[in-house]
């Protein structure tokens, strides 16, 4: 579906453009009928345009690295969130990230790889047996939640395609299209949404591959059909809807670092002794809890994640 | 419009409605509608209104020129104290709810932060606006140098903006939307300083006096 959007508004009106004008007229008629003739058949062929969002998922095994935290509430974790796509305060991506195609949905595996390839939401699915993973979530913003996340690890996609000698790093694209996502247009940063993780970091066993949470599939307002989550970094590491990940040898830059290198780091490991420049990152509020609480470092996964970053300066490479 | 402007039950009307923001959110308070985050949700929101009646008792000079209604005046001591209001519950969300009342940890903030710097700043400013808003005050202190005192309203009004401005992570449109507004009663006032200087009215802030130490 987003492939379609992306063709009709990016790519096949300015590549007609150097046409001549009759053949760009009738190339944009043509294109506007074609997109019109599939939007139709779209939706007689899924009658309910996000049927995939809140979809029971089956055969769900317990995880080791689950927190015995409490967690936080469906309604909490679903009214609450950063998806600047789709609006800036917080209660609105639940509202606006209804209108979301989730289905169906293609992620292009690419770079440097082997194996490059299309991979559709049903086959991530079915790729390794499903895990229920319940981590601790902080964002940037020193506010948190437990959620109990459903996907597998990362590392299993990556060993998928056999990603070469010069993958070095990963990034992680999100979809976007601006007919679905007319709010993104205040967000204030670029999209589409990128981010990365070096390659050692993104193969490490807790970096999840994430299709669902609380027993279903993702609503859309949390990243569904597929996203990411990185539970010792802090939230905008873990980039939502996925539609590309690629593979590649340098350190891709990543949206909030662009915008704001002295604020937002690649690494973005939550670290209670870096603060922000604008402000403290020592305590977080957690979601429902009156005091706020000590952050702690690596989001309390030091024993998994601290090994990857032994020598390296956490103030320099925050 | 000027005899509804100078009823009775206008003043008392918009007394009331000046209170709506703080019955929605007790409202919401109680329906669960202060979001998952309500400590967050109830210091944005009395931090909007703070600055927004900063706004409005700013819109209140121009407001009487433009439209020719002098009798606007009644309101603008009420549109103050309502800023200050809001601005109390603003600043006491962050001193409990953020803070706990860690005095130290607070001073910390306040030095430390640009954006608390700024908004302290601006709070502070508007106390002793809100002590000498009487009229008992306006005597005591003399139109002129009461008039001086109150436009330090104009810092409160410009480093609120920033606060907010400072703030937010990438959405900067509201920021500067609050910040195009005050520039623009800020330039009002001096295009009007300049266009008709000496103005025997504003030549002698005294002279409002009595309509401003009504009510």
């Amino acid at each position: 579906m987003h492939e379609k959007s992306r063709l009709t508004n990016a790519d096949v009106t300015p590549r007609a453009a150097y046409q001549n004008r009759r053949k760009f007229l009738r190339n944009a008629g043509l294109a506007a009928a074609a997109s019109l003739a599939g939007r139709e058949f779209w939706e007689l062929a899924s009658p309910s345009s996000h049927a995939i969002a809140g979809t029971k998922l089956n055969g769900v095994s317990k995880s080791p690295f689950s927190t015995t935290e409490k967690q936080n509430s469906y309604d909490d974790v679903t009214h609450y969130n950063n998806y600047y796509e789709f609006g800036i305060d917080k209660t609105e991506p639940a509202k606006n990230a209804q209108s979301l195609k989730t289905y169906p949905w293609t992620v292009s595996i690419e770079g440097e790889v082997k194996r490059p390839r299309q991979i559709t939401i049903d086959e991530i699915l079915k790729l390794a047996p499903l895990e229920e993973r319940i981590y601790r979530h902080r964002c940037v913003e020193a506010w948190s939640i437990v959620v109990p996340w459903i996907g597998y690890s990362f590392s299993v996609l990556a060993k998928l395609v056999e990603p070469t000698e010069q993958a070095k790093y990963v990034a992680f694209e999100s979809f976007y299209d601006r007919r679905q996502m007319p709010q993104a247009t205040h967000a204030g940063i670029d999209f589409p949404y990128v981010e990365g993780l070096r390659l050692d970091e993104a193969m490490n066993p807790l970096t999840l591959l994430c299709v669902g949470m609380y027993g279903e599939t993702l609503p859309n307002q949390d990243g569904a059909p597929v996203r990411m989550v990185i539970p010792w970094k802090y939230g905008f590491k873990s980039a939502k809807s996925l539609v590309r990940i690629r593979f590649q040898n340098e350190q891709p830059p990543t949206t909030w670092n662009r915008l704001a290198s002295d604020e937002y780091g690649f690494y973005a490991n939550v670290n209670p002794t870096v603060d922000h420049p604008r402000w403290s990152q020592a305590k977080e509020r957690r979601l429902g809890e009156f005091f706020k609480r000590e952050t702690l470092l690596f989001n309390g996964y030091s024993d998994q994640v601290a090994s990857l970053y032994t020598g390296m300066d956490l103030k320099k490479y925050y | 419009m000027r005899k509804l402007l100078i009823g009775r039950w206008t003043k008392a009307g918009i007394f009331l409605a000046c209170l709506l923001p703080l019955a929605s959110l007790l409202w919401r308070g109680l329906d669960n509608g202060l979001t998952a985050n309500p400590i967050e949700f109830v210091t944005h929101a009395t931090g909007d209104w703070t600055l927004r009646f900063i706004l409005f008792t700013l819109c209140v000079t121009p407001f009487r020129r433009l439209l020719d209604l002098p009798e606007l005046i009644r309101f603008r001591r009420m549109f103050g104290l309502f800023a200050f209001f809001y601005g109390c519950l603003h600043f006491s969300t962050y001193i409990w709810l953020d803070k706990f009342f860690d005095l130290k940890e607070v001073w910390k903030d306040i030095a430390k932060r640009p954006y608390i710097t700024v908004g302290f700043l601006a709070f502070v400013l508007l106390i002793p606006l809100a002590i000498t808003s009487t009229a008992a005050w306006i005597r005591r202190l003399g139109g002129r140098s009461w008039q001086l005192l109150h436009r330090a309203i104009y810092i409160s009004a410009v480093a609120g903006v920033i606060h907010y401005y400072w703030l937010v992570k990438s959405a900067v449109l509201r920021p500067l939307a609050y910040g195009a507004t005050v520039v623009a009663l800020l330039l009002w006032r001096l295009a009007a300083k300049f266009r008709s200087q000496p103005d025997a009215e504003r030549g002698n802030p005294a002279k409002p006096q009595p309509q401003n130490s009504q009510a």
